[in-house]
């Protein structure tokens, strides 16, 4: 199961492709849908590969983009606030 | 599963973005390391102010969720000098571009370095004035087309560590914003000095330095500062000087102690008025 999960504010991004080069396991890749601005924000295309770092985090410019750490409780996921 | 927000949303004015800051334009990941080193140093943000001059760095004042300032062009130091000493509990920031700290401010930039003003600075170099069009600044690098250089800049440019090293910074650094966990670690260490620190971020302004000079777009020039960066904490900053293609020194240069401005005007004050100096005890803003 994925140690962490990204979330994406797609009307934020300005497609500066700056996530998917550098997040180390490559989970992300640009797609070939518009946000309203016209621009091609990024979707998840290896969930099971994120970790949860954060990286895409810090180098988005637009702040559109955060990586979260996923506890796994049992069989159930729980989100890592801490 | 609760309701995670982004990290740096506390820090920031939602309801002013998306910003105006063009897409692989730098400025935004330096603010994602300015959050996550406020988070990391849990510094009291009721004791913190931001202030900018103008320019696209300036902006970041206007996209802080922090008691913060858009000072004049050129005057963030002075404004942030005045705020510190009426006020020198408050942690004060200077977040400024390399135009507004070191063409127009560059007085003020080395005197309050030589005084040891007790002010964060971190300066955003993206090696040009940005906002007004691309014109050569102090920090421009030889040859670079500007669109006051149509044939290319001939001015040597300042080499900003070894500047601020000389009129007496006690924390000199400099990152790009490809090394942003390095970045955030270096802004959370320059808040645990005392005294004038500088930080620099040299950053891509694709829509106006990149674009001329056929270097890419914002990713391209990220791709460059990872390939061409070399970290040398300690290097002398006299052989940190930049060029159009060359290689990048960044690292920390310089982390020393002296008395601060504050502390030698109270030591003054202590030496020749004697027992007639009363230190103030409370501070009357707040
Ligand atoms: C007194 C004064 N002179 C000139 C200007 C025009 N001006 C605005 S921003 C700027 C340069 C900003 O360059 P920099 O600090 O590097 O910021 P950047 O836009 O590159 O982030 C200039 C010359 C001004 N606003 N005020
Ligand atoms: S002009 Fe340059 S510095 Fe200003 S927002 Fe655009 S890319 Fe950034
Ligand atoms: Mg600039």
């Amino acid at each position: 199961m994925a140690k962490g999960r990204v979330s994406i504010v797609v009307e934020r991004c300005k497609a500066c492709g700056f996530c998917v080069e550098f997040c180390p396991t490559k989970v992300l890749a640009l797609s070939s849908a518009f946000n309203s601005k016209g621009y091609h924000p990024p979707h998840v295309v290896h969930p099971e590969k994120c970790s949860g770092c954060d990286l895409c985090g810090m180098y988005c410019p637009d702040f559109a983009i955060y990586g979260t750490k996923v506890k796994t409780v049992g069989a159930q996921e729980v989100d890592d606030e801490s | 599963m609760s309701d995670l927000t982004n990290p740096v949303e506390p820090f920031l004015r939602s309801d002013r973005m998306p910003h105006i800051w063009c897409p692989g334009c730098g400025i935004g990941t330096t603010v994602n390391c300015f959050a996550r080193a406020l988070i990391e140093s849990k510094i009291d943000l009721e004791h913190l102010a931001l202030v900018s001059g103008i320019g696209c760095t300036g902006r970041v004042a206007g996209y802080v969720k922090l008691d913060s300032f858009h000072t004049t062009h050129g005057r963030a130091i002075p404004f942030a000098t005045g705020l510190k000493l009426a006020n020198p509990k408050l942690n004060v920031v200077v977040y400024s571009g390399d135009g507004d700290l070191s063409a127009i401010g560059g007085n003020h930039l080395i005197h309050a370095a030589r005084r040891n003003i007790d002010l964060k600075v971190i300066c955003v170099n993206n090696l040009i004035y940005a906002m007004t069009g691309g014109q050569t600044a102090p920090t421009t690098p030889g040859h670079a087309i500007t669109s006051t250089s149509p044939y290319g800049t001939c001015e040597p440019a300042f080499n900003l560590p070894h500047l601020v090293e000389a009129a007496g910074a006690v924390y000199v650094a400099r990152w790009t914003t490809f090394h942003v966990r390095q970045l955030a670690r270096s802004i959370a260490e320059a808040f645990q000095k005392k005294g004038f620190s500088f930080i620099e971020v040299i950053s891509p302004c694709p829509t106006l330095y990149q674009r001329r000079n056929k270097l890419g777009d914002g990713l391209d020039t990220m791709k460059y500062y990872k390939e061409k960066s070399k970290v040398r904490h300690g290097a002398p900053t006299s052989e940190a000087g930049l060029t159009m293609t060359g290689e990048i020194v960044v690292g920390k240069f310089v982390d020393r102690d002296r008395p601060d401005y504050q502390t030698l005007v109270r030591a003054q004050l202590a030496e020749s008025l004697g027992d007639r100096f009363v230190e103030q005890a409370e501070m009357v803003c707040s």
